[in-house]
């Protein structure tokens, strides 16, 4: 909400500070200002000149050289303006000050521009007269600007309006355009429906401030007639609209608003049309109670009926736009037609003319959430709507209603007719709570005098009882809705108390360990070892587009397409919950790949997100995946190092299994497994599909494992017991073989670690050929066997009866020695 | 005798300092002390002393041998010290070459700054605990005094799923709120804890929004806790985070599940306070939001709220992570660009 200061303090006269002591007071007090502009900000030594001569310039057609009296002297100044005359009052800016912008509009440069005597063509020029542009505003806020040339303030040609200040010649420019001011920009809390007003914000301020807040004097004004006789109301659907107030003012004289209403209201942002519509918005703005006009004459039975509209209806709305319905939006209507949808935007059909003669004003109140719905399906948010969503209070219409007759009599805009038509359902009381100022101090953390408390109260118009036991109660006022408990008042009382004089302690009680769960634990394991293996954490969004699985190459019928799936997503590439984590990981791979960076490697922690029944009835299994990819340096067995130094971290100490069997479809069909720990499937990894390589356009192999968490933390633990150093010494064998191609390495080494016995120590691989020396169909594999015993050193013959067995074992997989 | 012993010592002497090599210095050492040495030979020679004579003579051989022995030792030791040293000069090597390291992978600055956050929690005895992603409105709205229809669901545009009932009750948690109930139906009090995780709203991309973003909820629940402790807890905090030197502001602002509410400025770490561009001049950047739980969340929660009383805040971790690393664009925090990852 923006509000020129000036405006506040039309209702707290004594409010006396600085734009940034304000602006620091309020915050402080719960009005959070978002920031202040000064209008006359880069507008510096403007005065107003009266012209007293006009010449040709002798060297340029289109200049011409004027005599202006700036009051204490007369000045020369060449303008290529056009619509000047000898006699009128215009700004001047003199040598040495500043204006805010060029003729032509466009964005206000920071420092404005600075205005200095000179010769143009020639002929000496000492200042500059200014066109509204130039003074850092527009023909939106001052109508009365012309469209081309210098803002005039008194045309010489014209009879003076008497309502219209006289101008003098050498007076500030600045100040009769009212732009001695400051606009503040609030942002009001959507608990303070009160204070989208400017009476609600100034009476934050009179509080904060401590001074007297003086609102506009209110009375029903209006002749002697009744407005019963000219309009009825009938409200259908009650729930939507709690109370329909409305009256009557005729004999309207269509014509421009006061300079001071019209300011105002540009100030907010809200163009100055004519009286009639000024003073609705005004009035909008000053109370926050949106208010309707509409043309009587045009309203069929004078009559008017709230009730929803049909699904299907449409509606011609004042701005041209026929507009959907359904029946849950609320219309008003008249005895024959819909002439309005209730709280958002009038009828083409009724809306006012410069031909007026009799206005109907409506000041409602709507059912906020259904105005809110409404406006969204229709697309259609007005700033009454905006206002109405809130929930405004059903006593502020009658005020706001009131004010406008009042505004419009008191403007010569028409007269009002007596009395009110008003459809209300019962309204509900003041609320009274009990005055606890114990209770608000412990729950603060002070001592603050109930005298204060009371002070702070009576600022805020909440008026204090003495009840027959000597207790206090507080009626709240019918504007506060927001208050409704103790910690409500305890708020009121600290905001003006003042948040910065509450003392900051500690909390005492009983004492709590800190800890991560162990859960968290194990993934800060999870980060710690990616990292140290080169792998760097990326994180992608949770949510995908369902191509993703046909990218993956993912079956039709597959389990992974059974997604959770956003019902308003932000589109179809964010609409359904991955239930694989490797399009994020190939996207971010492909990203990289993309901007030429090298050697990639990638590590991500985040969940998938599988259904157990579809539809959903319950949540969905939120099973965290510790996902790597890499390209560039690094292979398959270089994940298969990752999943191991992490499985060791995380004692997991046993040789995990590698299935080839594992069948998925995003990776390539021979260089694939499945990780098992202990019978238990917990990961896969494997080479990307090339297929899938050409969906990411990712023009290199690359390699991913994935790590399905919730499986692996029951197989963790932090546990670690201390084996013993060996003392005696360690033999080792060398075994060179010609192994049938299609036995698994993985599966020899199961063979020697189960034969070798106690006595083995380890088997490690040292050489692996498929070659010209080695015949079709096999390859040449090395393994160096290491016994030693823990209590001796071990005798030849130990060692050749460990290896006997493994022979055996080797003869019976078909596998020969070397010679 | 004594003559020649004089002389043989004399000889000795010079030949071993004039040696310049180990080869050399061993055959000196022949040539003198070993079985055909010179000065074995003298000794050998004794025979011809007379018998009285031949203690003090074989006492000035031995002395002699000794002095030749030393001399011998030392020299050695000197020469070996110059080819060490000669070795040495001749292995310099360029330290400006490039280091050999073992590339690390980084740490997401988002997670950098979580464990941050964390660590100051623990050490106050906090637990971190986590909530689902996937949530029911009761718990994201409901139970913290959001009532259907109640404008702040709208403030926090929702991803709604498809469920089978229609209804909308299942839906993507827009902040981590929930898991405060969570934590407080468990009934155990008093409790202190964080919950940080993912959150969800419908914000179309852009330098400062993000459709999935990190919160870290917080919530301490036990008797007597006051406004006062929230502002000690989040002053300490802001100081361990960015300084200690940081001040607090704290501004009135509302938010459903607390009252009072408010919101937690720091002085801007980067001016000290003075004002510059980076807190748009004001000196204070907005860090947090926070308050006393809400009597109505307590009551739906099964805490009396006349016996206990919390409060809870919510940090938005990108924020933080933005603020701290100086990062410029939220984008770049989900592209995974390893040339930004690598600065962390």
């Amino acid at each position: 909400m923006n509000t020129a200061l000036s405006w506040i303090k039309a209702y707290v006269p004594e409010l006396d500070c600085t734009d940034q002591e304000y602006c620091d007071a309020m915050t402080l007090s719960g009005t959070k200002v978002e920031g202040f502009e000064r209008k006359d900000k880069n507008l510096e030594k403007i005065v107003v000149g009266q012209i007293t001569a006009i010449e040709g310039h002798p060297d340029a057609d289109k200049l011409i050289v004027c005599q202006v009296n700036i009051g204490t002297e007369t000045i020369q100044i060449v303008t290529g303006a056009h619509n000047v005359k000898v006699g009128d009052k215009v700004p001047v800016v003199l040598d040495g000050g500043k204006v805010a912008g060029g003729h032509d509009g466009g964005p206000l440069p920071e420092d404005g521009i600075a205005i200095k005597a000179g010769k143009l063509r020639g002929v000496p020029s000492n200042g500059m007269m200014c066109s509204i542009e130039e003074l850092g505003s527009d023909r939106n806020m001052y109508p009365e600007a012309p469209e081309e040339g210098i803002y005039i303030f008194e045309r010489a040609d014209k009879e003076h309006s008497k309502e219209k200040r006289s101008v003098e010649a050498g007076a500030d420019a600045v100040e009769l355009l009212g732009l001695h001011d400051t606009v503040f920009e609030y942002e009001i809390t959507s608990n303070r429906v009160d204070c989208y007003s400017v009476l609600g914000v100034a009476r934050e301020a009179a509080a904060t401030f401590r001074k007297p807040f003086v609102p506009p004097v209110v009375k029903a004004v209006g002749n002697g007639e009744d407005v019963h006789d000219y309009i009825s109301v009938e409200v259908l659907d009650t729930d939507l609209c709690p109370r329909y107030c409305a009256r009557v003012c005729k004999n309207i004289k269509i014509g421009p608003s006061p300079e001071w209403m019209q300011r105002r209201l540009a100030a907010s942002g809200i163009r100055p049309i004519n009286n009639l519509v000024d003073i609705t918005n005004y009035v909008m703005e000053e109370y926050g109670q949106p208010m309707h006009a509409f043309d009587l004459d045009t309203i069929a039975g004078h009559k008017i009926i709230v009730r929803r509209a049909g699904d299907g209806d449409e509606f011609q709305t004042l701005d041209g736009q026929v507009r959907k319905l359904d029946s849950e939006v609320l219309m008003i209507c008249d005895a024959e037609k819909e002439i309005g949808i209730a709280g958002i935007m009038g009828g083409e059909n009724s809306k006012i003319t410069d031909d007026v003669h009799t206005v109907l004003f409506e000041a409602a109140t709507f059912h906020g959430p259904n105005i809110r719905k409404s406006a969204k399906r229709i697309g259609l948010r007005t700033d009454a709507s905006g206002k109405f969503e809130k929930g405004l209070e059903p006593h502020n219409a009658e005020d706001a209603i009131n004010r406008a007759c009042q505004l419009i009599e008191e403007l010569g805009c028409g007269e009002a007719v007596g009395g009110m038509v008003d459809v209300a359902a019962p309204m509900a009381e003041k609320k009274v709570l009990p005055f606890r100022p114990e209770k608000y101090n412990s729950l603060l953390g002070t001592e603050i005098e109930s005298e204060e408390m009371l002070a702070i109260f009576k600022r805020l118009e909440i008026e204090t009882v003495k009840n027959e036991d000597g207790s206090i109660s507080l009626v709240i006022p019918y504007f506060r809705q927001d208050l409704n408990c103790d910690a409500d008042i305890a708020e009121e009382v600290v905001r003006f108390y003042g948040y910065d004089k509450v003392p900051a302690t500690l909390p005492t009680g009983e004492a709590t360990s800190g800890r991560l769960s162990y859960k968290l634990r194990i993934e800060q394991k999870a980060r710690d070892i990616a990292e140290y293996c080169g792998f760097s954490q990326g994180m992608s969004y949770s949510f995908e587009s369902p191509k993703v699985f046909d990218k993956l190459l993912i079956g039709e019928d597959d389990p992974l397409r059974r997604t959770v799936t956003i019902s308003n997503p932000l589109g179809e590439d964010f609409s359904i919950m991955r239930t694989v984590s490797l399009n994020g990981m190939l996207g971010s791979l492909a990203t990289n790949y993309n901007r030429r960076n090298k050697n990639v490697k990638l590590y991500e922690l985040g969940n998938v997100y599988l259904p157990k029944a579809l539809p959903l009835t319950e949540l969905p299994d939120e099973r965290v995946q510790f996902t790597l990819g890499c390209y560039g340096d690094g292979d398959f067995y270089t994940m298969k190092g990752v999943v191991e130094e992490f499985f060791t971290a995380v004692g997991m100490c046993k040789k995990p299994v590698y299935d080839p069997d594992s069948g998925k479809p995003f990776l390539h069909p021979g260089r694939q497994a499945n990780i098992k720990y202990q019978g238990v499937t917990v990961g896969y990894l494997g080479e990307v599909h090339p297929e899938v390589l050409d969906n990411y356009e990712i023009g290199t192999k690359a390699y991913v494992a994935v790590l399905d968490m919730p499986s692996i933390i029951p197989l963790t633990t932090f546990d670690r017991k201390y084996e013993g150093i060996a003392k005696y010494p360690a033999v080792s064998r060398d075994l060179s073989m010609v192994v049938p191609k299609q036995i698994l390495v993985g599966d020899i080494e199961q063979m020697i670690l189960q034969r070798g016995g106690k006595l083995l120590e380890s088997c490690q691989l040292f050489d692996i050929y498929e070659g010209v020396q080695i015949k079709q169909g096999f390859k040449s594999v090395a393994y160096s066997v290491t016994f030693r015993a823990k209590d001796r050193t071990l005798e030849e013959s130990d060692i050749n009866a460990a290896m006997k067995k493994i022979l055996n074992g080797l003869e019976q997989m078909g596998i020969e020695l070397r010679q | 005798m004594r003559a020649k012993l004089e002389q043989i010592r004399e000889k000795a002497i010079s030949q071993i300092t004039g040696c310049d090599s180990a080869e050399k210095l061993n055959e000196v050492r022949v040539a003198i002390l070993g079985k055909k040495g010179e000065l074995t030979d003298l000794l050998k020679s004794m025979k011809n002393v007379a018998p009285e004579e031949r203690p003090k003579v074989g006492q000035m051989v031995n002395e002699a041998r000794a002095e030749i022995e030393r001399v011998l030792e030392e020299h050695k030791s000197k020469m070996e010290k110059a080819l060490r040293e000669a070795k040495m000069k001749a292995e310099v090597i360029d330290v400006t070459l490039p280091a050999k390291k073992a590339e690390l992978g980084h740490r997401h600055p988002n997670t950098i700054a979580l464990e941050e956050v964390e660590r100051i929690f623990i050490g106050m005895g906090y637990e971190v605990v986590e909530g689902s992603e996937v949530e029911r409105d009761y718990y994201n709205f409901e139970a913290l005094n959001i009532p259907a229809d109640h404008p702040a669901k709208d403030e926090q545009d929702t991803f709604y799923v498809a469920d089978g009932t229609g209804a909308g009750d299942i839906l993507l948690r827009t902040q981590t709120s929930g898991v405060q109930i969570h934590e407080m139906e468990k009934g155990r009090l008093p409790i202190r804890m964080i919950a940080p995780g993912r959150v969800f709203r419908s914000d179309e991309v852009d330098a400062t929004h993000s459709p999935c973003f990190h919160q870290i909820e917080g919530l301490v629940v036990d008797k007597h806790i006051t406004f006062a402790d929230l502002k000690g807890t989040l002053a300490e905090f802001a100081r361990a985070l960015f300084g200690e030197d940081t001040k607090v502001k704290f501004r009135p602002h509302h938010f459903p599940f607390t009252e009072p509410s408010a919101e937690m400025d720091v002085s801007c770490f980067k001016c000290g306070g003075k004002g510059c561009r980076f807190c748009k001049g004001s000196g204070w950047i907005e860090i947090l939001g926070c308050g006393m739980v809400h009597p109505h969340v307590l009551e739906m929660s099964k805490i009396d709220p006349e016996e206990y009383t919390g409060f809870a805040f919510g940090i938005g971790l990108e924020r933080i992570a933005l603020l701290k690393y100086e990062i410029d664009d939220m984008r770049l925090l989900y592209e995974n660009d390893i040339r930004f990852l690598r600065q962390f």
